[in-house]
């Protein structure tokens, strides 16, 4: 990972805008790459990233908003996209300050980032994605198999994704807010059940979503689906 | 395929109630009432399900005496420095907000017949379902030597609040090279790895201010939860420091004696400095006063609606209850109270009830970020709640694992304290 991002340093002189020299001379991008492990349960990033709950942030500093291929956007960020929004490192720590005041509107259910360093750090980290950038197993999920159609045609039971999920809000809260666990209300149904089932059959690493996930039929993963896919935050 | 309800139901895994006209309703008096004695995981859950999820149709009343809850779960943090008593305290605002009746006095008597509960302020509530979660009290006798008049002299620590920052400035005043002991409970009781994470805690705050120091664990049981990752933790954070007396080895103290703080153990007198007593339990003493506890001292439930086997009108929660496979901890009161609220309202409204089910995780710090856990799921059978299948962290996981584990018993934490109280 180290020495992937030390050959961007001569690739990329644009880097230096964000103080990642200082960045990595501290030891910094350690901070900011913990950080970024609440970002990548929706969003990935390197050679394989594909759009999955949230777009995939390879090269995201510096890019339109917006602008990634085959992502269905809020109509709240695709109209700021229009006036011209674009992601500097002002408009981004505007953004994770609290994604909802930055765009109203917008689908990304994520409380923010309080700290300002935490922001900084967490931009000078988002400044090293690229397509060829690798992160360790550990922070990043591998990508995540397919679902059979079928079982992703399900149609869940709100009422009873309901009831299931009072399991789920032991850990992850209702309101949205996260403090170590990641934020799972307003996902897109698809992507709840591949994630869900990923932990089932154990290509996702986590013991405790394992577990939760062992006990869950088909039907009362679309159940949840649906119910967490219908909350309104 | 698409699953309704009504073919949710028709598949039938052990419909405890159905859509039919409910049973119960209020007896003749408006909106059936519930009333919930204590503001723990149980207690604080139940009453906002029932409060939340009937959008006002049942009258939902919480006795809990004090103002803010300090809760038992992370109070070990609190003991190892990593957290700060005011993170561990919860007010009753938000849940009062939300509708809820919350009287702060304590229940000192149920009367079956009359289905009313007494305060000791004076007066009584009436209740169509009681639902009581007061978590634990101590056996009397337990430990020879050992009564809560001794609990300043020797600390129990095992309901969270000015008993844990008690023992904390115990531990702190510590003379250097001085002995902490623990006087380990019996099984069954509340958190089975509450006592070894809090010798972790308490290991982790001597080594920094008191390095030779040392730890004697008295434990009355052959085992313990989690143990071989306790163990292989101690040895790699606190080598030497922490010692654990088995029964066979006189564990099972003789006695304690909190005027001149020695710990009989085998027949041997050892002079202590600090002493820990976490004795037998039993379900909180309302339990005991509404008569729904067995010899054993704890409430049996009926596993698909925590009603107790005594009085299918009082339910029990959490550490009191006697349940099946489940561990006593927070996080099984909390899952326990989901399953008891969908019953209530079912019961008191004619709402949807779905098959009970259970969950638990139990997580624990050993060091800075080195978290470990142990979690289960959990199913309603006529007999018991029953233990589907499980799991547990390993001995020589990776840092990055541990540390993960921990930052997610610090999501949990705020997860559940959220979904208790508001």
């Amino acid at each position: 990972m180290l020495r992937n991002v030390l050959n961007l340093f001569t690739a990329l002189p644009l880097l230096f805008i964000v103080g990642l020299e200082t960045a990595f001379a501290d030891g910094h991008a350690d901070v900011g790459e913990r950080l970024f492990r609440r970002c990548a349960s929706c969003h990935e990033v390197g050679p394989e990233a594909r759009n999955k709950v949230g777009p995939h942030l390879n090269e995201i500093m510096g890019r339109a908003a917006a602008s990634v291929e085959g992502f269905r956007y809020s109509r709240a960020l695709t109209a700021m996209a229009d006036d011209g929004l674009v992601w500097d490192e002002d408009m981004m720590d505007a953004f994770l300050t609290r994604p909802s005041d930055f765009v109203p509107g917008t689908r990304m259910s994520f409380s923010g980032v309080r700290k300002e360093e935490d922001r900084h750090e967490l931009i000078v980290f988002l400044s090293t994605l690229t397509p060829e950038t690798g992160l360790g197993t550990a922070h990043i999920e591998p990508s995540d198999p397919d679902v059979a159609p079928e079982i992703l045609a399900i149609e869940g039971d709100v009422a009873y994704g309901q009831y299931l999920a009072s399991t789920c809000v032991t850990c992850h809260q209702e309101s949205g807010e996260t403090d170590g666990i990641p934020s799972i209300i307003n996902w897109p149904a698809p992507a709840f059940v591949t994630v869900l089932h990923a932990y089932k059959n154990k290509s996702r690493e986590n013991s405790v979503m394992q577990q939760i996930t062992s006990v869950l039929s088909n039907e009362e993963i679309a159940a949840l689906a649906a119910y967490y896919e219908s909350i309104q935050q | 395929m698409k699953l309704d309800r009504r073919g949710f139901m028709g598949a039938g895994v052990a419909a405890a109630a159905t859509l039919s006209a409910p049973t119960v309703f209020a007896a003749g008096h408006g909106k059936p009432r519930v009333v919930v004695v204590g503001g723990g995981a149980g207690g604080a859950t139940a009453a906002r399900y029932i409060a939340k999820d009937s959008g006002g149709a049942i009258d939902v009343t919480l006795i809990e005496p004090t103002r803010t809850y300090y809760t038992c779960f992370f109070s070990n943090l609190y003991l190892g420095g990593f957290r700060d008593m005011a993170s561990l305290g919860h007010s009753y605002g938000a849940l009062a907000s939300q509708g809820i009746n919350v009287v702060h006095d304590w229940a000192i008597g149920v009367d079956r017949d009359a289905k009313t509960v007494a305060l000791a302020g004076g007066g009584s509530v009436p209740y169509d379902k009681l639902i009581l979660s007061p978590g634990i009290d101590f056996r009397d006798g337990a430990v020879q030597g050992w009564d809560t008049s001794a609990q300043n002299a020797m600390p129990h620590a095992y309901k969270a609040g000015s008993q844990t920052e008690l023992l904390k400035s115990q531990i702190e005043s510590m003379p250097q090279g001085g002995v902490f002991a623990m006087v380990a409970p019996p099984n069954p009781f509340r958190c089975p790895p509450g006592p070894y994470e809090r010798v972790s805690m308490v290991a982790h705050m001597l080594k920094e201010n008191n390095p030779t120091a040392k730890i004697m664990i008295f434990d009355p049981k052959p085992g313990f939860s989690k143990q071989g990752l306790f163990e292989d933790g101690w040895a790699r954070h606190y080598a030497g420091m922490v010692e654990w007396v088995s029964p066979d080895f006189g564990g099972a103290v003789d006695e304690v004696r909190p005027g001149s703080m020695e710990v009989v153990a085998d027949g041997e007198v050892v002079k202590v400095d600090v002493c820990n007593v976490i004795p037998a339990m039993k379900a909180g003493r309302i339990a005991d006063i509404a008569g729904v506890t067995n010899e054993a001292g704890w409430a049996p439930v009926n596993p698909h609606t925590m009603a107790t086997r005594a009085d299918d009108s009082i339910h029990v929660l959490g550490d009191s209850s006697q349940q099946g496979d489940m561990p006593k901890s927070g996080f099984s009161a909390n899952s326990q109270a989901k399953v008891c609220a969908m019953a209530v309202r079912g019961e008191l409204t004619g709402s949807a009830v779905f098959p009970a089910r259970f969950s638990n995780t139990c997580w624990s710090l050993l060091d800075s970020n080195d978290g470990v856990k142990v979690g289960a799921s959990y199913e309603a059978t006529d007999e018991k709640i029953a233990k589907t299948s499980g799991f547990v962290s390993q001995v020589g996981e990776d840092d990055a694992t541990r540390a993960a584990t921990y930052e997610e018993s610090v999501g949990w934490y705020a997860g559940i304290t959220a979904d208790m109280f508001g």
